[in-house]
């Protein structure tokens, strides 16, 4: 009896550190139940055997930085039914989009001794802003059992359940103490969106908003919190200027602490 | 479970000793108050109770006195919880953190039950409750007061929790008298304490001045007593003075809550104020984190899900505590029924204070003010409350108490 056609998989690499990647095969035996449901056709970071397209699931690792990148994510897009990006650089443009902020060329000439020889564009852009997205998993890293419901959810024919709550939820469930009440240590928690597990406040630092904004944040109060706490206008900026600089309640709050630094005495 | 019975029982002295019956009153001396732990392991008992972690006074498991936190105290105020240390070596000087009692009855992700497909059919296996002979050492009278509703909520109407049930069936509720009061406490303007009324096997009443540092210990239940009863040889009857003396302690700590709140016509007010002014104002200032409703010894809600494996045949139901801030709470159809955080923190306060009485016939707020110090924004329910009270006109700027 012939095998059954099992639904093929990519993964692909954009402007990214790989790490995302790499919690694809951090998924250890779970992996292996995977590949037991779909062919894995085309992982690069796991296998030179590369089978062609088109792809019934593609998980997009990366954000666009290139005019070559702007021009494959549409191939991408074309030979996938069902495109998923995984992590912050793929859905918000990673800690790269920094270069959005400021005076491209300048970049260039400081750390390439032969600037000319690179073809790139002045800003990093999340893929949603180039082609169509299916579904979006948050995360500098992503979670592994995350990514493991996302492709339960494909193989089952549902809906990804991946909340858009807050950490502090988290922080809550685990019994972790809130470190910025019980410290004064200024925290994104409760602006942030859930799925990491609350690991820093489980080691006693503020959360670092890896995951990007929860689905309901209030970032006027959440700002006038880190003041409180001795934050200045810069130092909220850098805050919010990290690996999800491109969300826009990110982006909205550093642009906002960025018009009061200028306004400084 | 050995209750106390009529026959004299073996002391650990060996020696014959009386028991101790419901109701009597007995004073156990500090140096002496780890036989109390001694106890309550004899008699099978696991206890759980106030321990320091992570600059916090929370609720885990403990062994000894040397587990309590001996000489410890906390200041807390509206988004803000700090340690101190005391002046003496009190072994209950604190009031309530941020760990309520509720996480052992109603854990914060439990499995309900595990569904298998066997061919065309499945089974469904309930995911077995054992019950634990648990001692909750050191619940306040609030605490008491919470268990009272989430045992209503949980166990009291037509439909009931078999987890809770089973898990609350073998608690052993060992309460202390407060001491002080917290910086967010407002226990006496709902009812709720500091002195202990009802819901307690046993009492404690911690005794720091007039004499040796020692507890009055009042057993209130045939469970409670039996404890005691274990270490008979060890207590004294008490003085003629000491129930005065606890007495004028609790009365101490009611005159110096750290917050107030008019309780009366709570559910008329809300009910009449769904659009007072104020619902902006604190809803500028709500996060939508969920805090308060995790801190909250009452709040109850869970969000239900199924996780099945890659292929589909095993599915587990998985139960984990939700939160009416969050939007995923009211998504019907894809879409969130209350949007806003004005319509959310509205829906969170009008529920407890309010249509909590229509639900269960009680309040749903204790006074134990852990949501006023968990708020990373330090908003207060006695705040708003004043706020909505003083009547329509334009609202008083928030954030004005410390």
């Amino acid at each position: 009896m012939p095998a059954p056609l099992r639904p093929r998989l990519a993964v692909w690499k954009f402007a990214s550190c790989d790490g995302c990647q790499l919690s694809v095969l951090d998924l250890e035996d779970d992996l292996l139940a995977i590949a037991d449901r779909l062919e894995i056709a085309n992982f690069r970071e796991a296998s030179s055997a590369v089978v062609d397209g088109p792809y019934d699931l593609s998980l997009v690792e990366g954000s666009v930085t290139t005019p070559e990148d702007a021009r494959r994510i549409r191939e991408v897009r074309a030979e996938s039914r069902v495109l998923v990006t995984i992590g912050a650089c793929a859905t918000a443009g990673g800690i790269q989009s920094l270069r959005n902020f400021a005076e491209f060329e300048e970049f260039r000439r400081a750390v390439y001794a032969r600037p000319e020889y690179l073809d790139t564009l002045a800003t990093s852009t999340p893929i949603a802003d180039h082609v169509p997205v299916d579904f979006e998993l948050r995360g500098c890293p992503i979670s592994k059992h995350q990514l493991l419901e996302v492709v339960s959810a494909f193989l089952q024919g549902r809906s990804p359940n991946t909340p858009n709550e807050s950490v502090c939820i988290e922080c809550k469930r685990r019994g972790t103490v809130c470190v910025l009440v019980a410290r004064g240590t200024p925290c994104l928690g409760p602006v942030t969106q859930a799925g990491c597990g609350a690991i820093c406040p489980a080691f006693d630092r503020g959360c670092y908003g890896c995951f990007g904004p929860q689905g309901s944040p209030n970032i006027p109060s959440m700002v006038g919190r880190l003041h409180e706490l001795g934050m200045t206008p810069g130092a909220v900026q850098r805050v919010f200027r990290t690996y999800n600089a491109m969300a826009p309640a990110f982006k909205g709050a550093a642009d906002a602490a960025g018009a009061e630094k200028g306004t400084e005495p | 479970m050995p209750l106390a019975t009529a026959t004299p029982q073996a002391g650990f002295g060996g020696q014959v000793v009386e028991e101790v019956r419901v109701g009597e009153r007995r004073t156990l001396d500090r140096q002496r108050f780890s036989r109390l732990f001694e106890a309550l392991a004899g008699a099978g008992y696991s206890i759980v109770g106030p321990t320091v972690r992570d600059g916090a006074i929370v609720y885990d498991q403990i062994r000894s006195v040397e587990d309590l936190p001996i000489g410890w105290t906390d200041r807390q105020s509206g988004g803000s919880y700090r340690l101190e240390r005391r002046g003496d070596a009190a072994l209950f000087g604190y009031t309530v953190g941020p760990s309520s009692w509720k996480k052992y009855l109603f854990p914060a992700r439990e499995r309900l039950w595990t569904a298998t497909r066997i061919g065309d059919s499945f089974t469904v296996r309930p995911e077995p409750v054992e019950p634990t002979r648990l001692a909750f050492f050191g619940m306040r009278a609030c605490e008491l007061s919470a268990l009272a509703v989430t045992d209503r909520v949980f166990a009291g109407g037509p439909v009931t929790d078999p987890g809770y049930r089973t898990r609350r069936s073998s608690i052993l509720r060992i309460a202390v008298q407060c001491g002080q009061a917290g910086g967010t406490c407002f226990c006496v303007s709902m009812g709720t304490g500091p002195g202990v009324r009802d819901g307690a096997d046993l009492v404690l009443t911690e005794i720091l001045d007039a004499g040796p540092h020692r507890f009055l210990l009042e057993p209130r239940t045939e469970e409670g007593a039996a404890v005691l009863s274990r270490i008979a040889s060890e207590l004294v009857p008490a003085a003629a003075g000491e129930a005065r003396i606890a007495e004028a302690i609790v009365a101490r700590t009611a005159a110096s809550m750290g917050r107030t709140m008019e309780a009366t016509g709570l559910r008329e007010l809300l009910r009449e104020n769904l659009e007072h002014p104020r619902w902006q104002l604190v809803a500028a200032r709500c996060l939508s984190c969920t805090n308060c409703t995790m801190v909250c010894p009452t709040c109850f809600c869970s969000a239900q899900e199924e996780v099945p494996d890659l292929d589909v045949t095993k599915v587990e139901r998985w139960r984990r505590w939700d939160s009416c801030f969050n939007l995923a709470f009211t998504e019907l159809h894809g879409a969130s029924v209350r949007k806003t955080g004005l319509s959310r923190y509205r829906q969170w306060l009008t529920h407890k204070l309010g249509t909590w009485h229509d639900q269960f016939g009680t309040s749903g707020c204790v006074g134990c003010g852990r949501c006023i110090t968990w708020c990373p924004v330090g908003i207060d329910l006695t705040e708003e409350i004043g706020a909505i009270r003083a009547g329509p006109g334009p609202a008083a700027a928030p954030g004005g108490k410390p």
